[in-house]
């Protein structure tokens, strides 16, 4: 124990694409890097994962869309976690998300977007970085 | 809540703060129930059902679910949120996902702890759900007051679940998944094999959990046991047998780091019997 407390990440799926691919693959890359990964299933809304997230103190959350509603549902854990008192969480994303849109969803406050193209080392590093943000505990 | 357990988890030092400040009243009270069986066989799906049931009196209900670690990265799934999202948002719902983290981490203590910062968070009934495979699992289930084992019919055939010796732990077994084929002839196996040789023949319940279906009875035969263990002393027997183990536990975890260091720090010769090495080093500290 002790050096593991900062491997705790949720991976959801906001909204009502099934397509659960993308977001099982990314589950599974982090937990043979080491993750204790919080798997929720898909066609949550945005209230479900950030309670589930404060519930299971995460480090991060990842969320994952391919419909093409990430603009309002990415943004809506944002605000979400805030509501729920965990503003501090860090929200990473992944999907089919235009180039004009990361821009946009950064300043939305999602930390990272990942799109189909990127290697998954960076994704595994991104979101190391990120969990390594938090304050211990 | 959840930062609580995460303190405990990670051995943090502000954990003991916490875990003193507890309410005793609140964790004596509440009843502890442990879910186990194969994988498939509708464990968290059962628990869902159970955590509906429940929320229907207002209960606040604590989950614990435990899921195993990758003995090779140390990573984790823990998949078990997802058959009781339904009731992510409702705030007297607590659940709490756990990876076992090896074998030897300590998993019975921290389960233990999380236990009970949720009855003294007010849940009055607290699940501990998990995978019926391992030495560390069948740990975590002695700290339940009443275990069920939850079997399905086409998870193999029936003799697999006696060989493991889950039948022992179980005070009622489960038949999930009851409208399939197989259902009936595997509760009546189980009937034939609990009913040898003992008294009280461990109680056969059939539910099929995606309907809820068989639950309510499940939760009456729930309480009924649970009342007769708390006259019986039987219960508080249960949570003696559970709080030494958790000492056990504690221990050897406070234990560990010293004298992984110490046996490090000696570079003791490869030849010799690690037996008395170890008595020697115990023998010094």
């Amino acid at each position: 124990m002790g050096t593991a407390q900062r491997n705790r990440v949720l991976i959801g799926k906001p909204g009502l694409d099934g397509h659960d691919r993308g977001a099982k693959f990314i589950a599974q890359a982090l937990r043979d890097a080491g993750f204790e990964v919080v798997y929720t299933g898909i066609r949550r809304s945005p209230e479900e994962i950030a309670a589930a997230a404060v519930q299971e103190d995460v480090a991060a959350v990842g969320l994952s869309s391919l419909s093409g509603a990430h603009m309002r549902l990415f943004p809506a854990v944002v605000e979400a976690l805030k509501k729920a008192g965990a503003p501090d969480i860090p929200v990473l994303g992944g999907g089919v998300i235009p180039e004009e849109d990361i821009v946009a969803l950064k300043e939305a406050g999602i930390v990272e977007i990942f799109t189909p193209g990127t290697p998954i080392d960076t994704i595994i590093s991104a979101y190391r970085a990120a969990c390594e943000k938090q304050p211990p505990g | 809540m959840g930062r609580a357990i995460s303190l405990v988890e990670n051995g943090a030092e502000s954990a003991e703060i916490i875990l003193a400040s507890l309410d005793e009243d609140l964790i004596s009270q509440a009843t502890i129930l442990g879910i186990t069986g194969p994988p498939g066989a509708g464990k968290s799906t059962l628990t869902n059902g159970i955590i509906s049931q429940l929320r229907q009196s207002r209960k606040r209900i604590g989950i614990v679910a435990v899921d195993p670690s990758s003995p090779i990265s140390g990573g984790a799934i823990l998949g078990d949120r997802i058959r009781m999202m339904q009731h992510a948002t409702d705030q007297d719902v607590v659940m709490r996902s756990m990876a076992t983290r090896g074998r030897l981490g300590g998993l019975c203590a921290t389960a233990g702890a999380a236990v009970r910062i949720m009855a003294s968070c007010g849940c009055s009934t607290i699940i501990i759900e998990t995978v019926g495979v391992g030495q560390s699992e069948m740990d975590i289930i002695s700290l339940a007051d009443i275990t069920l084992l939850v079997l399905a019919p086409g998870l193999g055939d029936d003799i697999q679940a006696m060989k493991a010796g889950l039948l022992e732990v179980a005070d009622i077994l489960v038949v999930n998944k009851a409208d399939c084929r197989g259902a009936d002839t595997l509760a009546m196996d189980l009937e034939a094999v609990t009913r040898k040789g003992s008294a009280e023949p461990t109680q056969v319940c059939m539910t099929v959990a995606t309907e809820g279906k068989g639950i309510a009875e499940l939760l009456e035969r729930i309480d009924t046991l649970d009342s007769a263990h708390r006259d019986s002393g039987e219960r508080q027997k249960r949570r003696r047998g559970a709080h030494d183990q958790e000492v056990l536990d504690w221990c050897l975890e406070i234990l560990r780091p010293t004298l992984k260091s110490e046996i490090t720090k000696r570079k003791l010769p490869l030849l010799g019997d690690p037996r008395r090495k170890a008595k020697e080093i115990l023998q010094e500290q």
